[in-house]
């Protein structure tokens, strides 16, 4: 994908969103850090642009909830969850660049949850790769890509990459 | 940056970049603290066990409220005295407690190394809180918190420690710590209370508490600990209130910002009078919110490394 | 009974023998040293290769019995000894009961005799119990067979208590040594004073705990014109104290032992207790000063302050183990490595610290020289051999060492005590 693939699919997600939620009257979109944070700044720009009115963004940081957290040879770095409003009977929208195992989104439901007691969570990725773990799918897909299980898929974007956006796929070097 | 130390026993030990990884992990636990569900399943099924050999309510509730935060189980053993009048030594006390399989020992003990032997002999993490007067890494670091929190940095500012200093292992951890991220330390107390050699540390030594508050962005008070006045390395306590006690005519001079620090528990009259501890300029019980945080972040670092 | 020494490269205080003799000893004493052919049909220990010394003395150890033989007894602390290289030994009267009056002082001695390795002279407690409250019965101790008299670690801290015990020892011929430290300035201390101390947190006990007993002692000595002996010296300042009383004619002598001219106070940031000794180690600079005194003769002779632990009493945490530390079977190779080998002393040096400087103040006559009728306490050394010090192979009870690990040269191959041999090294060393 390259960066104007990109900019339609974050488009016609945003606009899924509000169709299915019929505006966007107490809808909240976290992102997960890092990617997911930029795309959900993204997606709430494009809200505001065809609604004009502010949806209201957190960021989540899922380190603290991760599965893996016993078996990782150094604990990873905790960077901070920003969420500066009750997550309670809201609907939330929690957005993530890709789509894989399922145990990141996981992680991420039970922190929301410690936060409070959302209306409903729904999901929102810009890739969907397969290969799932756990019972998770997604309600807004900008792209699905069958990829193998030993592939990487990296979303490169502007704001915390630095570079034009594009997703790559590569093998993994053994 | 990546964590790679198994204990934490000093804050000498300890590099610039990894200071500040504390410091910046301590920022999300802050976060976690202010939730309405203050817990989070980092460390989930991990054992967590105070050894304190030493009576100490704070420390040992402040660590013990970290652990739970991160769902980890606690278990409180005060030593003094229970298994050592029947002849056995430290390390067998610690050695029967981690025969139970726990992840980590928090230790706090009347005689400096204690924790370092403790962690060449076991496999759990070991963490230091308190050890004679050699360290207590945990306080500096959440006052090193604080500091940095209200100014944003702590390279560059100045920070007086005032008080006991030769018994103060509250002073030799900020020492290393503040001097290491770049502040500029002055210690200040009674001549007979101050180490030999410790300007070696990187410190300047001021006996003139005026001059000090005068110049200080951070003024750290350190608790007289009238139990040590057997010895008499003060004429009286009075005294000592008189020439080293914070008044409030005596911070006119001081710079407008300033903060007043103090570990706890304060003697009130003695270190600092009572409007100056309740005062706009004090930050102790940010102190105590913050000295959570830290904790969690140690913990919570050092429980993901193996030995 | 007689034995031969074949090819003995004698060492005496002044140089090392150029050509290797034969050693023939009959009833315990030296008979003839000779470069001619001996009797072959007695036993015969071939020394080539090695120095053969006189048999050292050490004016300082703690055997512990009685009252502490868990950590060492009269038997293993002799068998350390002999392994060490000593064929005499001075043991300090802090056990329990306290060495203060003539039936214990018989009792340690009858069964050093039993042991039978080598000769152990007790040490007087100077005042009843080490209280420092009232003299001992000096005389009684003197006639049971004390040469000596210390109140160790108690320091008589009286001075005129103090000075009445020089007084009359001066009259009794009782040798006195001091333990130099007042209690008041080193109290709660458990390592040396200064940078280290500050860092570590650790109480201190400051270099002028024990310079002011030396001064004190030197004033008492030059006054009552009556001798002291100063034990296990530690700091510089010590050693100018006792130079300058030297040159004014004063009747001080010093010894210093091997851990404070080869540990320095750094090293106790490692909390190993076997490091925590009182004297506690010095500074860097304080330990090249006792190198310097040893080789200049401010210090007069080297002991061990031979002091044994349980690892119960040591696994304490640093403030609440026990000082001291063993040293009979390192003595010798921490000396060679330290001095020798570093250009400090010579081999004839060392065994005028070792052997005959001991022998001359206890006034052991017929001890300290290898010497036709001289009694038979010879030691024979392996001078290159090299050996690393490990806890499992001390013979003492305790294995508290602070050189456990290292690397040291020259090793003991024989102990001969009263012309019997009473150790042999059957050990190969690492080269």
């Amino acid at each position: 994908m390259d960066a104007d693939n990109i900019r339609r699919a974050v488009s016609r997600m945003s606009h899924e969103i509000l169709e299915k939620n019929k505006g966007i009257g107490n809808v909240c979109i976290i992102g997960i850090r890092t990617r997911g944070a930029v795309l959900a700044d993204r997606i709430s720009q494009t809200i505001k642009e065809i609604e004009g009115k502010e949806v209201p963004v957190g960021i989540l940081d899922i380190t603290l909830y991760r599965d893996d957290l016993t078996m990782v040879a150094s604990q990873p770095v905790v960077h901070e969850t920003l969420i500066n409003f009750d997550v309670t009977d809201k609907k939330i929208v929690l957005v993530d660049d890709v789509l894989f195992t399922g145990r990141t989104i996981r992680a991420a439901l039970d922190a929301i949850i410690d936060f409070g007691r959302p209306a409903n969570i729904q999901l929102a990725v810009l890739i969907d790769r397969g290969h799932r773990e756990l019972p998770i799918r997604a309600d807004y897909v900008g792209k699905n890509i069958p990829t193998f299980i030993d592939q990487n898929v990296h979303v490169v974007l502007e704001e915390s990459d630095q570079k034009e956006d594009k997703v790559v796929i590569e093998n993994k070097i053994v | 940056m990546e964590w790679t130390k198994h204990d934490l026993l000093d804050l000498h030990d300890l590099s610039r970049a990894e200071l500040e990884l504390i410091l910046k992990t301590a920022k999300s636990f802050k976060e976690v603290s202010s939730r309405e569900v203050k817990k989070v399943p980092a460390l989930r099924g991990k054992t967590v066990v105070t050894l304190f050999f030493e009576p100490s309510t704070r420390t040992r509730v402040s660590f013990e409220l970290a652990a739970k935060r991160l769902s980890a189980d606690t278990l409180n053993i005060a030593a003094s005295g229970s298994s050592l009048s029947k002849g056995e030594t430290v390390l067998d006390t610690a050695l029967n407690i981690e025969a139970m399989n726990v992840d980590a020992i928090i230790v706090r003990h009347f005689s400096s190394g204690v924790p370092s032997i403790l962690a060449e002999n076991l496999r759990s993490s070991v963490i230091n809180a308190g050890d004679g007067c050699r360290a207590h890494p945990t306080q500096a670091l959440l006052d090193m918190f604080t500091i940095q929190e209200r100014f944003g940095r702590i390279e560059g500012l100045k920070v007086g420690i005032v008080g006991d200093i030769l018994h103060s292992r509250v002073a030799r951890s900020n020492i290393h710590g503040l001097t290491r991220m770049g502040a500029s330390v002055t210690v200040c107390g009674p001549s007979t209370l101050m180490p030999i050699g410790i300007e070696k540390l990187g410190v300047n030594v001021n006996y003139n508490l005026d001059d000090v508050i005068q110049e200080s962005d951070v003024i750290m008070l350190l608790r007289i600990q009238k139990e040590r006045q057997q010895e008499k390395y003060l004429p009286s306590i009075r005294e000592y209130a008189k020439v080293f006690g914070i008044r409030q005519q005596r911070l006119q001079k001081a710079k407008k910002r300033v903060l007043i620090m103090h570990p706890g528990p304060t003697n009130r009259g003695v270190e600092l009078t009572a409007d100056i501890a309740d005062g706009e300029h004090s930050v102790i019980l940010e102190q105590v919110t913050n000295g959570v945080a830290i904790r969690m972040a140690i913990l919570y670092l050092l429980l993901g490394t193996k030995k | 009974m007689s034995l031969l020494i074949k090819n003995a490269k004698i060492v005496g205080p002044d140089k090392i023998a150029l050509k290797a003799q034969n050693i023939l000893i009959e009833k315990g004493m030296i008979k003839e040293i000779t470069g001619e052919e001996c009797p072959s049909n007695i036993k015969t220990i071939d020394a080539r290769g090695c120095y053969v010394v006189p048999g050292f003395i050490d004016l300082h150890v703690h055997f512990r019995e009685p009252g502490r033989e868990d950590k060492e007894t009269i038997e293993t602390g002799s068998k350390a000894a002999v392994k060490g290289g000593f064929t005499t030994v001075l043991c300090m009267p802090n056990t329990t009961p306290v060495i203060d009056n003539k039936l214990i002082v018989e009792g340690i001695m009858k069964e050093a005799r039993r042991v039978g390795l080598l000769n152990v002279i007790p040490v007087g407690a100077i005042t009843k119990g080490q209280k420092g409250e009232e003299l001992s019965d000096l005389f009684e101790l003197k006639e049971a067979g004390c040469l000596a008299v210390s109140e160790d670690g108690a320091t008589v801290q009286n001075s005129n208590l103090m000075r009445l015990a020089m007084d009359y020892c001066k009259m009794t011929g009782l040798f006195v040594m001091d333990h130099c430290q007042d209690g008041f300035l080193s109290q709660g201390g458990v390592m040396n004073e200064g940078y280290h101390s500050t860092v570590l947190g650790m109480k201190g006990d400051p270099g002028i705990s024990e310079t002011v007993v030396v001064a004190r002692d030197i004033e008492l000595s030059r006054y009552l014109n009556a001798p002291i002996h100063l034990v296990h010296m530690s700091l510089k300042r010590s050693m100018e104290l006792i130079q300058q009383a030297k040159k004014q004619g004063i009747q001080v002598t010093a010894e210093a032992c091997p851990h404070h001219f080869s540990l320095s106070d750094d090293m106790v940031a490692s909390f190993n207790t076997s490091f925590k000794v009182n004297p506690p180690l010095r500074s860097k600079e304080d330990v090249s000063a006792i190198k310097k005194a040893i080789k200049d003769g401010v210090i007069d002779c080297i002991s061990t302050d031979h002091a044994p632990h349980t690892r119960e009493d040591k696994e304490q945490d640093f403030d609440h183990a026990p000082f001291g530390m063993i040293g009979l079977e390192t003595a010798l190779g921490v000396t060679v490595s330290e001095l020798v080998l570093q250009d400090y002393l010579t081999w004839p040096q060392l065994v005028q610290r070792m052997s005959l400087k001991p022998a001359e103040l206890l006034q052991l006559d017929n001890k300290g020289k290898i010497k036709e009728g001289f009694d038979a306490d010879i030691t024979i050394i392996d001078p290159e051999a090299e050996w690393e010090v490990r806890a499992e192979d001390f013979v003492s009870k305790s294995s508290n060492s602070p050189f456990i690990g290292r690397t040291l040269k020259s090793k003991v191959k024989y102990t001969i005590y009263g012309g019997k041999v009473v150790y042999q090294c059957y050990t190969k060393s690492i080269n």
